[in-house]
Order: structure tokens, then sequence, then C-alpha cells
């Protein structure tokens, strides 16, 4: 697979949790998901969406973890490197 | 004193009065009880080419966004029309009781059906590792009330409840229930159902329940089976000296309740009524009303052969002969379809609405008489409901299910304030 960048990941992110309801320009790298109103439930989906785009595999241990949009980005980023 | 069952002196619990403070609807005619209620006695149909769809409701127009993605078509229907009645009920965003003695019961006869659809495409197309994580917690049938309780912080219980097309006034006997018992003091109750999807129409296609020729004509010679429709319905019930108490506008009062099963067949209606009578002479002894006092049927009446004869049947049996003959019956499927669990709901909407204004809505399209069927159907166009026996009126809603189950709500119009 291509490389790919943070960017690439920030947009795809950042578009994602945008269908889920917040506003894409209320959403930034140190948004929280709690801020946000961003569940589990919600972060499954994004889990599906990124295995989907970048074949990175996010675990429910993975997600619990996660605490902003930044956190998700750079896991995402590094995991699929 | 609101906060647990009063007693008459003893330890047993007292029956408390229930009453109904707030109506709200998404139907085939529209967004609202108004359009509901106003076209319906105007004569309009809300029917459009065999099938009764809310296609004036625009779920992006009225939740949000995580609203329409979490909830399934039902529950939106549901959740908006909670929001007409509790809006009606004056609580006004903040609740006048203590949030865990406020209930929810919404009732649906088949649940979150194209969510199921949806999912089990996914499955088969990308495989199970892609369905939803929202996928049961969309379909579930408790789905709408959860949404509801959520929205506006309602802690007392919630759940669904199921009976098929007697689904909504099941839902209404339980919430009533809750609050005579005094286990709440007010119940957010009503039915949802948006089953218009291949499954709904394949499956009601097959068991040829569906009316061929896309027609919803209770009661007449020519009714060829029911027209499916979607929709809720919810009502806010509160105990009528609490509501009294917080200065609430009354609607109506839920004032009797019967429920039975034929215990029969499984689609088919024991032909006597001989069940369905009895549900209704259940709901007549609770309310304390006898035959001569009611002043409206709200039929089931769904235009299928079977169910029009043997509701006919039963209220010949429930009301005797010569009060069946008199009192005016009409039909709300003639105009929406048949809401299925969300039918029974919708028809007391319209029962109370019908009370209060005084205005009986007919049974649209119905022509050609029965003699298995040969009541007064309110053909033609609405007409003024004239009180059989003083104040308040007194209207019967009857509901008939797949499965033999019956229900009969007796519903009181409001009481004549002791000023007036």
């Amino acid at each position: 697979m291509a490389t790919v960048t943070a960017e690439q990941v920030q947009e795809r992110v950042v578009e994602t949790l945008a269908s889920f309801g917040p506003d894409a320009d209320q959403i930034t790298r140190e948004s929280t998901f709690e801020e946000l109103d961003i569940d589990s439930l919600d972060l499954v989906e994004l889990a599906q969406v990124v295995e989907d785009d970048y074949g990175v595999v996010l675990k429910g241990e993975d997600m619990k973890e996660l605490k902003t949009v930044g956190d998700a980005i750079d896991l995402i980023v590094s995991r699929a490197e | 004193m609101s906060a647990a069952a009063d007693t008459n002196g003893g330890g047993a619990p007292m029956k408390r009065r229930v009453v109904v403070t707030g109506l709200g609807a998404v139907t085939p005619l529209g967004v609202g009880v108004d359009a509901l209620f106003d076209r319906w006695a105007a004569g309009e149909c809300g029917i459009l080419g065999g099938a009764g769809a809310c296609t004036d409701f625009e779920p992006s127009e009225l939740l949000s966004v995580k609203e329409v993605r979490r909830l399934d078509r039902f529950s939106q229907l549901a959740l908006v029309s909670a929001a007409e009645a509790i809006a009606g009920s004056g609580w006004d965003g903040e609740l006048p009781y203590d949030p865990f003695r406020v209930g929810c019961v919404v009732a649906t006869g088949i649940g979150g059906i194209q969510t199921v659809e949806n999912q089990l495409d996914v499955q088969r197309e990308r495989g199970a590792g892609r369905m939803s994580p929202l996928g049961i917690p969309a379909q579930m049938s408790n789905a709408a009330a959860a949404a509801i309780s959520m929205k506006y912080g309602l802690k007392g219980q919630a759940f669904a409840v199921a009976s098929a097309c007697s689904s909504g006034a099941h839902a209404i006997g339980s919430a009533l229930r809750m609050i005579q018992w005094g286990d709440a003091d007010a119940v957010v109750v009503g039915g949802s159902e948006a089953t218009l999807t291949t499954f709904g129409f394949g499956s009601f296609n097959a068991m040829q329940a569906l009316s061929p020729t896309g027609i919803s004509r209770p009661f007449d010679a020519r009714r060829d089976g029911f027209v499916m429709g979607e929709g809720a319905a919810l009502l806010v019930l509160e105990e009528a000296s609490a509501a009294a108490e917080r200065g609430a506008t009354v609607l109506g009062e839920i004032a009797g309740y019967g429920s039975t099963s034929d215990a029969h067949h499984l689609t088919a209606p024991e032909p006597s009524g001989v069940a369905a009578t009895r549900a209704i002479e259940l709901a007549l002894s609770e309310a304390g009303v006898e035959p001569d006092q009611i002043d409206y049927v709200n039929a089931h009446g769904t235009s299928t052969q079977l169910n029009d004869a043997a509701e006919t049947a039963a209220l010949k049996r429930a009301l005797g002969e010569e009060r069946a003959y008199k009192v005016p019956i009409s039909s709300l499927k003639s105009a929406t379809g048949h809401l299925l669990g969300a039918a029974g709901a919708a028809e007391a909407v319209v029962t109370i609405k019908t009370l209060l204004t005084r205005i009986i809505p007919p049974t649209l399209g119905y022509e050609v008489p029965d003699p298995e069927c040969d009541l007064d159907y309110v053909p033609g166009e609405a007409r003024p409901l004239v009180l059989a026996n003083g104040h308040p009126p007194v209207a019967l809603s009857n509901s008939f299910a797949f499965g033999g189950h019956n229900v009969a709500l007796v519903i009181k119009g409001p009481q004549p304030t002791p000023q007036s």
C-alpha cells in the first residue's frame, strides 16, 4: 500500500466523524470524543472505515485508549506505516 | 399527593384516574395531529399507490444528524410524534414530575425491519464484519422508547410492547395501569411502525392480506384486504389530580381498558367475536359506562373481509343490537391505511380529537353495504357528534390483531370545568 500521510488520514477521519453528527469545522486534533459526542458505537464505525481505506485493524482495546481525534489519527498513521 | 399511590386508609392502593394532556402524530396524512385529524375529517385520504406512506415526513428537517443515523424510521417517527405530544402537554422542556415517576411505553408490531433488511444486504455482500454496530440498537423493538426516554430524561419504566395490530392500544393499556396503580405519575405512550419495505410488502402479500386494488374501504362489501401504512402516534398520560394541580389542559381521560385473546387462529379473527366482545365489556365495565352512553366507536375496521364482519358481530354483542345500530362508527384506516403497531395509538389520538371537536370523521370509500356489516359506519362525510347521554362524551376504540389479541379502550372527553 502506498504511504499514507497524516494529512490524508486526518481529512478522512474528520469527514467520517462529521458524518456521525458534529460539524466538520468543530473537529480538530485536540477535540475530545466526549465533547464531540462521539461514543464507542461511533468509534466502531470509524474503525470499519479505517480498515476499508487503510487496511488498519483497530480492536476494542485500541479504541479504549483514544481520547482525542489526534490520538486516533496518530494511531492509524503509525499502524499504516 | 402524587409521589406514590393513594391509599384509602388501609394499605391497599386506590386506583387513580388517568388523563390525556398531550397528543402527537406522524401519519400518511402529514406531520402533526392537526394534519391527521383535520384532513381525515375533510375526507382526504393519505393512501397513494396502494400504501399509506408518510411522504411529508423529512427526518433530516426534524431530527439531528445523530438521531437520523442512529434511529430506524420507526423510531424517527416516534421521536417526532413524542416531541409534539410533550410540547402540547406544556412540559416546556422541564418535567413536572420526578423523572423516576415518568415512564415511556412505545409499541411496535414489527420493530426496525428496514434496518434488518439493510444489514442483511451488508452481511451478504460484504461479510458479517462490515455489519453496522448500530444494527441491533436500531432494530430493537424498544429503540423508540429508549430514544424518547434519553431525549427527555424519562427515568421511569420504559419499554416496548408488541401485539401486532393491537400493539398501540396495548401500550396505552399498560401505561394506564402504571399510573392507575401508582408505578408512575405520567407516561409518554404510543406506537410506531415503518414496514413499507421489501419484507413487509412481500410477506403481507404472500399471506394475501393486502388489498389487491390498493383501496382501504372498511365495512364496504367490496373490501378486499388492508392497505399497509406507516406512522407513529404518541400521547402524554398523567395522573388526574397531579395534572389538575399543575394546571394542565386535559384533553380526555382513558377511562377503561379491556384485553382478551381469541385463542383461535394465528391470523384470522374468531368469527363470532366472543373474545373481542369480552374485551369491550371489560373496558366498559372499568369505565363505569353503559352501552347506551357510548357516543362514538372508532373501529379497528381494517378493510379485510374477516375483520370487519367479526368486529361488527362483536359490537352487536357488546353494545346490544339496539345501541350498535344507533352508534356512529368510523375507521381511520380508510384514510391512512393500517398503521399496524401504531394503529391503536393513532386511533386513540383521533378518538380524543373527535370527542374534543365533536366532529366524527367518515369511513372513506364506504358505499356498498354488506349484509354482514350493517351498522352506521358514517359514510360520505364528517358529521357532528351527538351526545347520547350528556357530558362528557364517551367513545370506544377497538384494536384486534394477528395472534387473536383484542383490545378495547373507553375514552372520555374532558370533564367540563367546575367554574364553567
